[in-house]
């Protein structure tokens, strides 16, 4: 065989390897390299242990629901019929909810959306896993977590209408929450900035000697980003009580896992390079995610330390509504995906074991479509982007600082009189409506 | 009860308002690379480890963008961090924290999220750093939405204005013009340097008080022309004034935003001449924007045009420093141009 060389020596010629995915549109797909292990079969350290102690488990995949539908070995969390129950609930009414905004959007009510179908266990076991009152540090697509939490669907609603009722008085792009009551952090939409953010509040819960934790979320794409490294450093440093959420779906819009370096090992493994603990899991197993985080959070609560979490899941949809998914990626991926789904999964798992069957899940689905309707309707009252029931126009200058500059108070009289020039009968308080 | 009279170096007066503020304060925390143990490379956090202990005053990891994030994330927790960039010119790995996340969360949480934290940060040229320790980056951060950007010229200014920032509840840029952190600086690097001990305003009282933001300082009257300055260029622009006998008001904005535009316009209306100056590159400069300002709530005042002087749009040279500083001839040539107008 003989080797290019460079004209003129006898060095090879280098080349530049760019990844590429396994499907794209129209090829038959194939899943099984992906080497699934089996349920059960991944050892559980005690929480305080070693960080290495972990490591092993980076590489590997931790699962509990089996192909029997029953929970297997160590890591079962050993949930009762109400919790599970619960946890089935949630996952249902984040998929309803995703299904009712993508619909809103469709119909013009709002300009963006994105689902979350196919992690909803990510998010919702993750914050059941967590104390309520632990800070979350989101990125853009945990509305389970939102949801867990008890945020209100409403407020959801009238923030993705940015309608005169959001609370974020219609400044931020729809999903970009923020729900301090519930101990969630605004979301930002600049990827990974959260991380170290959240590093940073578990640093100052420790300087205080408080006993809350931090945890976090970012997907494998925007792992890529710097914040990433400066994050799990500094957690690393100062042993920050912090989870990572590393949410790997498989796809940073068009550009698969491997442009976020998955082709060389799994995103667990950077752990091992911080010398932190951390974990891989099956992201549609429910049991599993919860298992994983509750581990991980009560290690921060001991003082052992920060954990890096993969869940390993697969985004069924595209990345948001202005994403059309078939123009990269072959359709049957998703229906191919060898971990299932987990609302299925935590279903059928229910029925396996005698608390749950098609009748009452069929009442359930029925339950949190219809609570996902009255919110919209009650959402809807309050406005619906760009039909007029937005905040009052000086609101546009509040909140830049704490107090009104001189040169934003210019401004916001330069706006008030555009508004007049061409609705001379206006008045800005008339935009509050009675929902104010 | 008057305070004894105490005279500071600039880099004493930020050290002890520092001090003043973990004292008062529980939930101010200094942190950045070589601050803690060391006490940092000008010496502005020597001695607060040993009094204030290590969970408040830390080294951190060399990494700008961690050092910001860490701090937004604890701002969000209540506290009042104190974050240390080591030089101006460092600062860029932390701008997206900046720019995207601390300037704007309050605006995007509608207030239930805010980041009250002041980025302290050794800014300017003067002491052959090169272009890696000698930057002015202030327009970068005047430009964003949602950040305050203050400049101290003195050592009493120094711990007012650094006071009011840390206690501010928006984010703040605080930049250090390194060159004055132990002395005055008149721009003639060829004549012996001058300690602060002989300066009036090196005079700072004990304890707490404050210089609020946005408020601009006038350090020379005078009839002829207007100066806006801040930084190191007060002191040249005055000593210029004063050696070539021009009546100049210099005036100190000591904050850029929010910018003290009250003091300003009354100065220009009595002169109508103005020169606006700084050491920082000219295309884009805050001097841009100083000038804009003049031109547009000032022009029927104006008598000539508005003079810009500031460094060149080129990197900060080395052995080339003060070809490069807008220094006694480069100021004094637009001195000359707006009184011959």
């Amino acid at each position: 065989m003989t080797v290019p060389t460079t004209p003129g020596t006898n060095q090879p010629r280098l080349r530049l390897h760019v990844p590429e995915p396994r499907h794209r549109p129209g090829d038959p797909v194939d899943f099984a390299p992906l080497q699934v292990s089996v349920p059960g079969a991944q050892p559980r350290p005690d929480e305080t242990c070693e960080a290495a102690a972990t490591h092993p488990l980076c590489l590997d995949l931790v699962r509990v629901l089996g192909d029997d539908d029953l929970a297997h070995g160590p890591w079962d969390p050993r949930l009762d019929a109400a919790t599970l129950v619960r946890m089935l609930r949630l996952m249902a009414l984040t998929r309803a909810f995703d299904a009712r905004m993508l619909r809103a959007q469709r119909q013009g009510k709002t300009s963006f959306y994105m689902k979350s179908t196919g992690e909803e266990a990510t998010s919702v076991a993750t914050a059941l896993a967590l104390a309520g009152d632990d800070m979350v540090f989101p990125s853009y697509r945990q509305q389970g977590l939102f949801i867990a939490r008890g945020y209100p669907l409403v407020e959801m609603v009238n923030q993705i209408f940015s309608n005169r009722a959001d609370k974020l008085k219609g400044r931020q792009l729809p999903i970009m929450y923020s729900a301090r009551a519930q101990s969630v952090f605004s979301i930002s939409g600049n990827l990974a900035t959260q991380l170290p953010q959240a590093v940073g509040w578990a640093m100052a819960s420790a300087i205080k000697g408080d006993s809350r934790i931090a945890s976090t979320f970012v997907g494998e794409g925007s792992s890529a980003e710097g914040d990433f490294h400066s994050a799990l450093t500094f957690a690393a440093v100062y042993n920050a009580p912090v989870v990572f959420n590393l949410v790997n779906n498989q796809w940073a819009i068009s550009s698969f896992s491997g442009f976020a370096g998955a082709e060389r090992t799994t995103f667990a493994a950077r752990a091992i390079g911080y010398g932190i603990a951390g974990l891989r899991v099956d992201g549609n197993d429910p049991l599993a995610v919860y298992a994983a985080v509750r581990w991980a959070a009560d290690r921060a609560r001991a003082n052992a330390g920060p954990t890096l979490i993969e869940h390993f899941t697969y985004r069924v949809e595209g990345h948001s509504t202005s994403d059309d998914p078939g123009q990269y990626r072959s359709a049957a991926e998703g229906g191919a995906w060898p971990l299932g789904d987990p609302i299925n999964r935590l279903m059928r798992h229910l029925i396996a074991i005698g608390a749950w069957d098609a009748e009452r899940h069929a009442a359930l689905d029925k339950d949190v479509d219809e609570e996902v309707r009255a919110a919209v309707r009650a959402a809807e009252a309050n406005g619906t982007l760009g039909h007029g029931l937005h905040h009052p126009f000086r609101t546009m200058f509040e909140d830049v600082f704490e107090t009104l500059p001189w040169h934003l108070q210019e401004q916001s009289e330069q706006a008030l009189h555009e508004r007049h020039v061409k609705w001379p009968d206006w008045s800005d308080d008339a935009d509050v409506g009675e929902a104010r | 009860m008057t305070a004894p009279e105490r005279r500071l170096s600039m880099i004493e007066a930020i050290n002890d308002a520092l001090a003043v503020m973990m004292e008062r304060d529980p939930a101010v925390v200094v942190m950045g690379e070589d601050v803690g143990y060391f006490g940092g490379v000008f010496r502005a956090t020597a001695g607060l480890q040993a009094r204030f202990g290590k969970t408040r005053v830390f080294d951190t990891p060399i990494s700008e963008c961690g050092i910001i994030g860490v701090a937004v994330g604890m701002g969000a927790y209540g506290l009042r961090p104190v974050p240390e960039i080591q030089f101006a010119d460092y600062i860029y790995p932390g701008l997206d924290q900046l720019v995207s996340e601390a300037a704007r969360l309050r605006y995007r949480s509608a207030g239930e999220f805010i980041a009250p934290i002041t980025v302290r940060s050794p800014f300017g040229g003067g002491i052959f750093g090169g272009q890696t320790h000698s930057q002015s980056p202030e327009a970068l951060f005047t430009h964003v939405a949602g950040l305050k950007t203050v400049v101290p010229s003195t050592p009493h200014d120094a711990k007012g204005l650094l006071i009011a920032a840390i206690e501010d509840n928006d984010p703040v840029i605080f930049f250090e013009p390194k060159r004055l952190y132990n002395g005055p600086f008149n721009g003639h690097y060829d004549e012996p340097a001058v300690p602060w001990s002989r300066h009036p305003d090196s005079v700072v009282p004990e304890g707490h008080y404050r210089i609020e933001l946005g408020k601009a300082r006038v350090v020379r009257e005078g009839e002829a022309v207007t100066v806006l300055a801040y930084g190191t260029m007060v002191h040249v622009a005055r000593e210029v004034a004063e050696r070539r006998g021009i009546d100049a008001e210099v005036i100190d904005l000591r904050t850029l935003v929010p910018l003290d535009i009250a003091t300003i316009e009354a100065s220009v209306a009595k002169t109508g001449r103005c020169m606006v100056l700084h050491e920082a590159t000219r295309t884009g400069g805050f001097g841009a924007e100083l000038a804009a300002l003049v031109q547009e709530r000032c022009f029927y005042a104006l008598e000539a045009p508005v003079e810009r002087v500031t460094g060149f749009d080129t990197p900060y040279p080395h052995s080339l420093e003060w070809a490069y500083f807008p220094g006694p001839v480069r100021i004094g040539e637009a001195f000359a141009r707006l009184t011959a107008a």
